[in-house]
């Protein structure tokens, strides 16, 4: 600890309050900042170079960081460049998420085994007892992240093992100073600036990092950092960087009524088109930080007598995910991409009241064949159906509104991410309507 | 395992083989194959053993030179037809079995040898052999399922072990078997594996392929062979344009068409479509 006695790391820390998001860390902090929240029993995950780009991993000091790095990213392509300079974090976000940290891709549910007398003892696995302190996360990341809460944790089903992860989590965001080509964060309303829901945010200039501080849990850890306040020009200069992303962002997205377009257009041409091209292979939904559907698979050894039941990630893509009695509800790959774009963009506003993409980008870089689901939205936009072909299902104003923003939500005006992402505010049964509204509205739209 | 639990519906005749008095009896044969699918079988030899008493296995020539005529409940079939004499011993097999289940590459699609499918066999003969006279062979190499009808097939170059126990407890239990059909790329990514294609530009048929193996190749920076034959609803066609967009050459796409599920309908036609004129007999 800098300051040593707890007399003036209580001094610094009511002067630091006092004049929030202007503490100043020298470089080298970083590598202080690690270790003491590895020495606080967290687990810290970062971004790290492997298999020839930018994953989150564990990272147990600053030189696991990928400093000196960047990426060149396009539809269907990913290549990581050297940076030729020193910053820890110039560069967007990679083929990971956060997601895999509190939603991991397969997690045992319940257990179960036979006993002597042929009866059953069932068991239920404790959720993680990880603490994990998130380590670079992105102002889109954020954004998903509070997206992932809302269906996981926020509504009247509240997955167990992503509250005990999420709820024990430090979230140390980072400003993103570059941006690559496919991020749309402006559109989306979701950055690239980190405004809320993190306890430590850094920018990172050419000497060090300006530091917000964003909780009490973060004030916590910045109070025992080597640290000073940041000068205006330290102030200016990490400004004048978070300006320079924002000015590289090239990707739009309109948002203007796009729930009622995708939903007025579910039998426009363009649909064959995209399903042309796609491979239907499931690498959009796998990489996206705020796709949540799995599968459920009951697992047993051979003789039978333990029996795992087992949830993994799974895919609307995935030909069998969409089977139920009677056969494939999306029996081609037309209808699966539809399935896709409409849900996230579309019905999720009424399912959760905010749209399901946070532009990030992901789902473009890492398709293998480049599809861009913003050029989709475009060719759909540039000659919508003349008049509407099915009834819309329309949400309902009890179901999904935000109190007081009744008259905002029935004219079906989507929000973006960033302004509905703060609202937890919806009752529990409400929720439940919602969803069981936009799964009816599914079904109708769905089937051919 | 006592059945006590069981509902009654699901120990019918036809739903499995847990409701007969005597152990089901298994027998394994084999065609025209390498047998690395039967050793898969051997390497099993653990979960075997626990199923002991629940499964005989009366012919499996692999395994013992002690073998027991039919009738069997359930056979599993290793190989393609490729000669006149096995196009007939299939259908005995099939006549004999309750349940016939084709094992990997060779069994489903033909395997690696359907190449000749492509070529003259007479030439390859020749080539091959010094007195070709003595060959016998029919010009193709082909699924089991061309020949008689199959129950189930389990695809792999070779099987994965853990998918045939799962096929053995299935119809043990009376339950259709559980095979994804879904791609390769979801076990990438739920192994955290990054995309070889989009990170390193190289040549992957994961997006076309079925899933079967847990995406083994591009966790080692190769690209996926299509071992397991392709997934549910490929779009081969676009997978390879888009290459093709990025430059390569139709010619050398078609191999990897045309590799161990090369006759597999969806791989055949795109290696047809995209270089009709491609002469597989070159590679002699
Ligand atoms: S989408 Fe925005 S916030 Fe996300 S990585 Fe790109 S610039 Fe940063
Ligand atoms: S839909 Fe695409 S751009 Fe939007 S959040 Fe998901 S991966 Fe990112
Ligand atoms: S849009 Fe791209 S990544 Fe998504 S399923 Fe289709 S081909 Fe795969």
């Amino acid at each position: 600890m800098g300051w040593g006695e707890a007399e003036a790391m209580a001094m610094s820390r009511q002067e630091t309050l006092a004049n929030a998001a202007s503490l100043w860390l020298e470089r080298s902090t970083l590598d202080e900042l690690i270790r003491l929240l590895r020495g606080e029993g967290f687990t810290v995950v970062g971004p790290r170079l492997d298999q020839g780009a930018i994953v989150y991993g564990e990272i147990e000091r600053a030189s696991d960081l990928p400093r000196g790095w960047t990426d060149d990213q396009k539809p269907g392509k990913y290549r990581l460049e050297n940076s030729g300079g020193e910053a820890y974090f110039e560069y967007n976000v990679g083929p990971h998420s956060w997601k895999q940290f509190f939603f991991p891709p397969r997690l045992a549910v319940e257990r179960a085994k036979r006993e002597e007398n042929g009866g059953w003892t069932f068991s239920r696995p404790e959720p993680s007892d990880e603490r994990y302190a998130l380590l670079g996360v992105r102002a889109c990341e954020l954004a998903a992240i509070a997206v992932q809460d809302r269906v996981m944790m926020n509504g009247p089903y509240v997955d167990r093992e992503y509250a005990a992860r999420r709820e024990s989590a430090l979230i140390i965001a980072v400003n993103c100073t570059v941006a690559a080509e496919t991020c749309f964060c402006t559109s989306m309303g979701s950055g690239p600036r980190c405004q809320a829901d993190f306890d430590l945010a850094l920018t990172e200039t050419e000497e060090g990092f300006v530091l917000e501080v964003g909780t009490e849990a973060g004030w916590e850890i910045a109070a025992r950092l080597e640290h000073c306040e940041a000068s205006p020009d330290q102030l200016a200069s990490a400004d004048r960087l978070r300006h320079r992303a924002e000015d590289q962002i090239s990707k739009e997205m309109s948002n203007d009524g796009i729930r009622d377009l995708l939903l007025n257009n579910l039998n426009h041409p363009h649909w064959d088109k995209v399903a042309a091209r796609c491979l239907s292979c499931t690498n959009c939904t796998m990489v996206c930080p705020t796709c949540f559907c799995s599968t459920v698979n009951d697992v047993s050894e051979l003789a039978g007598d333990e029996v795992e039941r087992v949830r993994q990630w799974d895919s609307c893509f995935n030909l069998e995910f969409g089977y139920t009695a009677g056969g494939t509800v999306r029996n081609s790959i037309r209808n699966r991409y539809r399935q896709w774009l409409t849900h996230k963009l579309a019905s999720w506003h009424d399912q959760f009241d905010t749209s399901g993409c946070v532009g990030c980008g992901r789902c473009i870089t890492w398709c293998p064949v480049g599809i861009d689901l913003t050029e989709e939205v475009e060719a759909i936009r540039q000659q919508p159906a003349k008049r509407r072909e099915v009834p819309l299902p329309q949400p309902r104003p009890d179901a999904c509104v935000v109190p007081g923003e009744a008259a905002a939500d029935q004219s079906n005006r989507p929000r973006s991410v960033g302004q509905t992402i703060d609202d937890r505010q919806r009752g529990a049964s409400d929720s439940a309507e919602a969803q069981q509204d936009a799964s009816i509205a599914d079904g109708g739209t769905d089937r051919e | 395992m006592n059945d006590s639990n069981k509902h009654p519906d699901q120990a019918t005749e036809a739903a499995g083989l847990k409701s007969r008095p005597q152990a089901p009896r298994l027998a394994v044969f084999k065609f025209a194959s390498c047998d690395g699918c039967q050793l898969q079988i051997l390497s099993c030899e653990d979960e075997l053993l626990t199923i002991a008493d629940q499964v005989q296995i009366v012919h499996f020539l692999e395994a013992s030179s002690h073998f027991e005529e039919g009738p069997y409940d359930v056979a599993l079939v290793e190989g393609s037809i490729t000669t006149a004499a096995d196009r007939d011993r299939i259908r005995q097999v099939r006549q004999q079995s309750r349940f016939l289940i084709a094992i990997g590459a060779c069994a489903t699609s033909g395997g690696i040898q359907a190449l000749k499918n492509w070529g003259d066999h007479h030439e390859f003969s020749r080539c091959v052999y010094a007195e070709p006279a003595y060959i016998r062979t029919l010009s193709t190499s082909t699924a089991i399922s061309e020949h008689v009808t199959v129950d189930f097939e389990l695809r792999g170059c070779p099987i994965n072990r853990l998918q045939l126990v799962e096929v053995i407890q299935a119809l043990l239990r009376g339950q259709s078997p559980r095979t994804p059909r879904h791609s390769v790329c979801i076990d990438c990514k739920r192994r955290g594996t990054v995309c070889v294609a989009v990170a390193q530009d190289k040549v992957c048929l994961g997006p076309v392929t079925q899933s079967g193996c847990g995406a083994i190749c591009p966790s080692f920076d190769r690209g996926c062979y299509g071992c397991f034959g392709p997934a549910g609803q490929p779009n081969c066609e676009s997978l390879t344009e888009h290459w093709i967009g990025c430059g390569r050459s139709p010619v050398s796409l078609v191999p990897l068409m045309r590799n161990f599920n090369a006759d597999a309908p969806a791989f055949r036609e795109e290696g047809d479509r995209i270089d009709p004129d491609y002469d597989q007999g070159h590679v002699l």
